[in-house]
């Protein structure tokens, strides 16, 4: 039984804390005596580093930090393919077969696959509404969409007459449906129209899945919003989403990128890839509510960090540079050359230069705060990007450089002579500057080892890493190999020396049960409640990665509590088989890998 | 089944809790007994993403303020809901942040200007880390300020003495002495009893230090918690919070000062601040900014009016990590500059004042040419409260390097 199977692993874990227990201190001392202890605490890290791991600690290792955690049955096939054999294919994710019913249940999140011009035609804010309303774009062709719009235009109108006293003044409800085309009694049979009003959950799903396409969007715009929306929680996914379609567009986008998220980390085939992607999405972080990046997301993630997750860091520092997602996120779209008229009669010229993405540029992508840049670096690479921006901004456009904004004088950066009158490869040379950098080089594989080792890593392992990223031009599959090969990783310094970031946790549970997820939405949601909300770090510094910023009061009862709902089968979307104990996910022991 | 029940054994302690309340909650350690007297409570609460202090408190009196921000500066006071709140003839507020005013006008608020951090940084992550540490341009220190400022207990210490308001706990509180991060106060509980009690046992008993004393914290400060959200509470005064995140940490922090259970030190932050682009919309006292500064000064009003007199045992103060550029940017918007505003205000502040050295805005005033230079150190303020609100004389291990702080008078 797998539950046992698990129990009997978190003892072995329990008995490995003995180990590793001793090396995270709670009371700093007071300055005065803070030197002493800090090198006391050093030594005996240090020494840690050097201690081997047995076999099995290898493969529960290796299965903790490459994967969301292990499965029962994981540590047996490891040791059946071999742990050097597993890592080197985990490093080649395209030679892994991807799991097909992870596929089957990412099909129907289709904006994930839209351009972020086809996100906005199909999720329109209030802007693109009023738009459509005043017949200046055209109405899509997808019966859901046109109902949702016309919904929505409806909606619209009323309000305008409302704001200008008309019709009486009557009050005016946002939330009143619009006339459906057929009643739903027109749609549904007596015994049909009982099930959908009065029947049990899985009796009302079981209808709703059976109805043929046509007929199942007829009977969900027929319906009565506060209807639609008591149906969501028992819904499959597609249904799900008509039904957010129908009643607030906007929340599509994030519910398949939460879904997508968190289905790829519990099921993906292809574990070490789903864990870069957090990482460098998380490197490279945008935020989902600042304006247009909410329909640019998809497309961010897609194009410009998945295929890049252990391919060359250059590759992924300028598909970034020139994301729609990132240049609006960090304001580079709206900065130009400083002497572009501030008066100037023609209101659509931008004016000036915005320091945003030069500076988080070098501190968070690149150099790292202290990787030896000044204020002047800053502006000037800021001049190198004037121009490089998004054509429509506001209505999925893609990366435009566009000279007439560029400056065009000459610029020092970190001691290089950019020539006057350079374009767009004025910004591409400061990007082969700065990947190339060895400061950059420090920091990225510093980055990647406090994820993937401990808080403090060994500068032994820096090193190492650091030589690798310089040697091979920045090939983040090398330096990933080169940590991998590295003695510090498979010591007792890394064994159990993390713990989980709240997706982590979460992710890790629904692994470790065994748990069978048909909607991971409530998931993503308790992931957000942990602290973590995904898509939604508004700093441009992403998510900690060091072990005391997850550790809290709030922190732990929130972990607490999730394990309480998921063992009870209280997680929607979500089914444990057997009744394990809570305890199993809420422990001390489980929340570290 | 069986390991099931290893969990439980033992767990008789974990089962004492609700109703049986600890004797350091009875209300008399802190409250009633005559020969003590009620303890102060620092709440500090923290600006994150640098806010624009020139368009918080307006220089109105220096015409070189309108000159530097052609698009984005707010108008001289003239009585419309659209400029300036007037202070003292030189500097105003926002007029977003007029439900301030009232608590300026009976010298509870007090405003220290040209204020800031030393370090000249001007990255957001470090910037912050260094005035949570108090310790700016030292990165080594592994505590915050706050945690360092709580007083040397003199008896029983209440598991809610040090409290942060959300799903982390601040650099600030980080430290020594317990400090707990609550999300939500009615919910500080594991919600199944059974549960509660063995995942208390198995916290007690694990050897993975960061876990145990974390969750030692937790599981005394759940009980005292179950107590407070016993007690019926609505906002007195006719204090209304706004709804957001602010508005509802403060209104806790409210409710857990009067429910007197041993709070010293308590931590809210609120971001949004980085006004890179659009800090003003169509007209100067509007957009962004202006939206997000009326969040802040109904929450802190309301919290003002709710605790009543209880505001004589409280100093609230505000800070943010640097301030913006003294020059609008491209975009109606700053960049990231040097020196920035703080606020304290509680019954015993000398408020109703602008503190500090005003720099000046011209060129040559103007740090590194481009923002409002710093005269008063964040320490100052920041130490003042500490050693003359909670009565902590040892600043020296609170701002560990910073050996002489000008106190500005802000407590008598």
């Amino acid at each position: 039984m797998p539950v046992s199977r698990l129990m009997k692993c978190m003892m072995l874990r329990a008995f490995a804390a003995l180990a590793v227990a001793s090396f995270f201190p709670i009371s700093p001392a007071l300055p005065s005596t803070r030197r002493s202890k800090d090198a006391d605490e050093a030594m005996r890290q240090a020494k840690l580093f050097q201690k081997k791991l047995s076999k099995d600690q290898q493969i529960l290792h290796a299965l903790d930090r490459l994967t969301f955690g292990p499965r029962p049955g994981d540590v047996a096939h490891v040791k059946k393919v071999g742990l050097k054999k597993w890592i080197d294919l985990e490093l080649h994710p395209e030679r892994i077969q991807e799991n097909p019913d992870l596929e089957a249940k990412l099909q129907p999140l289709e904006s994930l696959r839209m351009t972020p011009l086809e996100a906005v035609q199909h999720y329109p804010t209030p802007q693109m509404i009023r738009a459509i309303a005043a017949g200046r774009q055209p109405m899509p062709d997808d019966p859901v969409l046109r109902a949702s719009i016309q919904r929505l235009i409806v909606r619209y109108k009323v309000n305008k007459e409302a704001a200008t006293g008309g019709k009486g003044g009557a009050a005016f409800d946002p939330n009143a449906d619009m006339e459906p085309a057929k009643k739903l009694e027109e749609v549904l049979d007596a015994s049909e129209l009982q099930t959908l009003r009065n029947g049990k959950p899985d009796q009302k799903r079981e209808l709703l899945q059976s109805m043929p396409p046509d007929k199942l969007e007829d009977v969900l715009i027929a319906l009565p919003r506060g209807q639609r929306q008591q149906l969501f929680n028992n819904s499959p996914v597609d249904v799900q989403r008509k039904i957010m379609l129908l009643n607030s567009p906007q929340q599509v986008v994030a519910y398949d990128l939460l879904e997508s998220k968190l289905l790829r980390a519990i099921e993906s085939n292809r574990q070490l890839a789903e864990e870069l992607d957090d990482f460098w999405f998380n490197h490279f972080n945008v935020y989902y509510d600042k304006g247009s990046d909410r329909f640019l997301i998809p497309d961010y993630e897609r194009e410009a960090i998945r295929p890049h997750v252990l391919g060359k860091f250059r590759d992924l520092l300028e598909a970034t540079a020139k994301s729609p997602a990132m240049l609006f996120y960090l304001d580079n779209f709206q900065s130009v050359r400083p002497d572009i008229d501030a008066n100037s009669k023609n209101r659509r010229v931008k004016r000036g230069l915005n320091e945003n993405y030069g500076r988080e540029l070098m501190e968070l992508h690149t150099l790292g705060v202290n990787g030896g840049y000044t204020q002047h670096d800053v502006t000037e690479v800021a001049r190198c990007f004037t121009g490089w921006t998004i054509q429509d901004p506001r209505r999925g456009g893609s990366f435009l450089y566009d000279d007439k904004l560029h400056d065009k004088g000459e610029k020092m950066v970190l001691g290089n002579v950019i020539p006057a009158g350079g374009g767009i490869e004025d910004g591409e040379r400061v990007l082969d500057i700065l990947a190339t950098h060895p400061s950059t080089a420090k920091f990225i594989s510093t980055e990647l080892a406090q994820r993937f080792v401990a808080d403090n890593p060994p500068q032994s392992l820096i090193d190492k890493m650091s030589k690798t990223f310089l040697d091979t031009g920045g090939d983040i599959r090398q330096v990933m190999k080169a940590m991998l090969d590295s003695k510090e990783f498979w010591s007792q310094g890394s064994f159990r020396a993390k713990v989980k970031t709240p997706f982590e946790m979460v992710a890790s549970s629904v692994r470790a049960l065994d748990a069978n997820v048909t909607d991971a939405w409530a998931l993503a949601n308790q992931v957000g409640n942990l602290g973590e909300p995904l898509y939604r770090k508004q700093e441009p510094t992403g998510y900690s990665n060091l072990n005391s910023d997850w550790v809290n009061s709030a922190a732990l009862l929130g972990r607490m509590n999730f394990a309480v709902q998921l063992t009870q089968n209280r997680v929607q979307g979500v089914k444990v088989a057997a009744s394990p104990p809570a305890e199993m996910i809420g422990s001390p022991d489980f929340q570290r890998r | 089944m069986t390991s099931r029940r290893v969990f439980l054994k033992g767990s008789a302690l974990a089962m004492f809790g609700v109703g049986s309340l600890p004797t350091w909650l009875s209300r008399s350690v802190y409250a009633d007994d005559g020969s003590e007297r009620r303890k102060k409570i620092l709440v500090a609460i923290f600006q994150r993403g640098a806010v624009d202090g020139l368009n918080v408190v307006i220089p109105f009196g220096e015409q070189r303020y309108y000159e530097l921000r052609p698009s984005i500066a707010i108008p001289k006071p003239d009585g419309t809901p659209n400029s300036a709140v007037d202070l003292d003839g030189f500097f105003g507020l926002h007029p977003s942040l007029a439900p301030l005013k009232p608590m300026f006008d009976a010298q509870q608020l007090a405003i220290i200007d040209a204020v800031g951090s030393p370090d000249p940084t001007r990255s957001h992550f470090d910037a912050q880390d260094y005035m949570e540490s108090g310790t700016p341009g030292y990165k080594a220190t592994n505590d915050g300020w706050m945690n360092r400022a709580l007083p040397k207990p003199d008896g029983p210490v209440s598991p809610v003495r040090a409290v942060s308001l959300g799903s982390s706990l601040p650099r600030s509180l980080r430290g020594r002495n317990d400090a707990l991060a609550v999300n939500n106060l009615n919910d500080f509980q594991v919600r199944d009893p059974k549960a509660a009690a063995s995942f208390e046992t198995m916290y007690e008993h694990t050897l993975d230090t960061m876990l145990h004393g974390t969750g030692k914290e937790t599981f005394g400060a759940v009980k005292i918690m179950q107590s407070i959200q016993k007690q019926p509470y609505s906002a007195a005064n006719g204090a209304k919070y706004p709804n957001g995140r602010f508005g509802q940490s403060l209104q806790q922090i409210a409710r857990l000062i009067k429910a007197d259970v041993g709070l010293e030190v308590a931590f809210a932050d609120i971001g949004g601040w980085d006004t890179h682009v659009n800090e003003a919309g169509a007209q100067p006292a509007v957009g962004q900014l202006a939206n997000i500064l009326s969040d802040f000064g109904q929450s802190l009003a309301a919290f003002y009016q709710d605790l009543g007199d209880r505001t004589e045992d409280v100093a609230v103060v505000t800070m943010s990590e640097f301030g913006r550029t003294a020059k609008e940017n491209g975009n109606r918007g700053t960049d990231h500059g040097h020196a920035n505003v703080m606020f304290v205000m509680g019954g015993g502040i000398r408020g109703g004042k602008v503190y500090g050295d005003w720099p000046g805005l011209a060129e040559e005033q103007l740090n590194e040419g481009r923002d409002l230079a710093l005269t008063t150190d964040f320490r100052d303020v920041l130490g003042e409260l500490v050693a003359k609100h909670l009565g902590n004389p040892n600043l020296k291990a609170v701002f560990p390097g910073y050996e002489n702080p000008r106190f500005r008078g802000l407590l008598g």
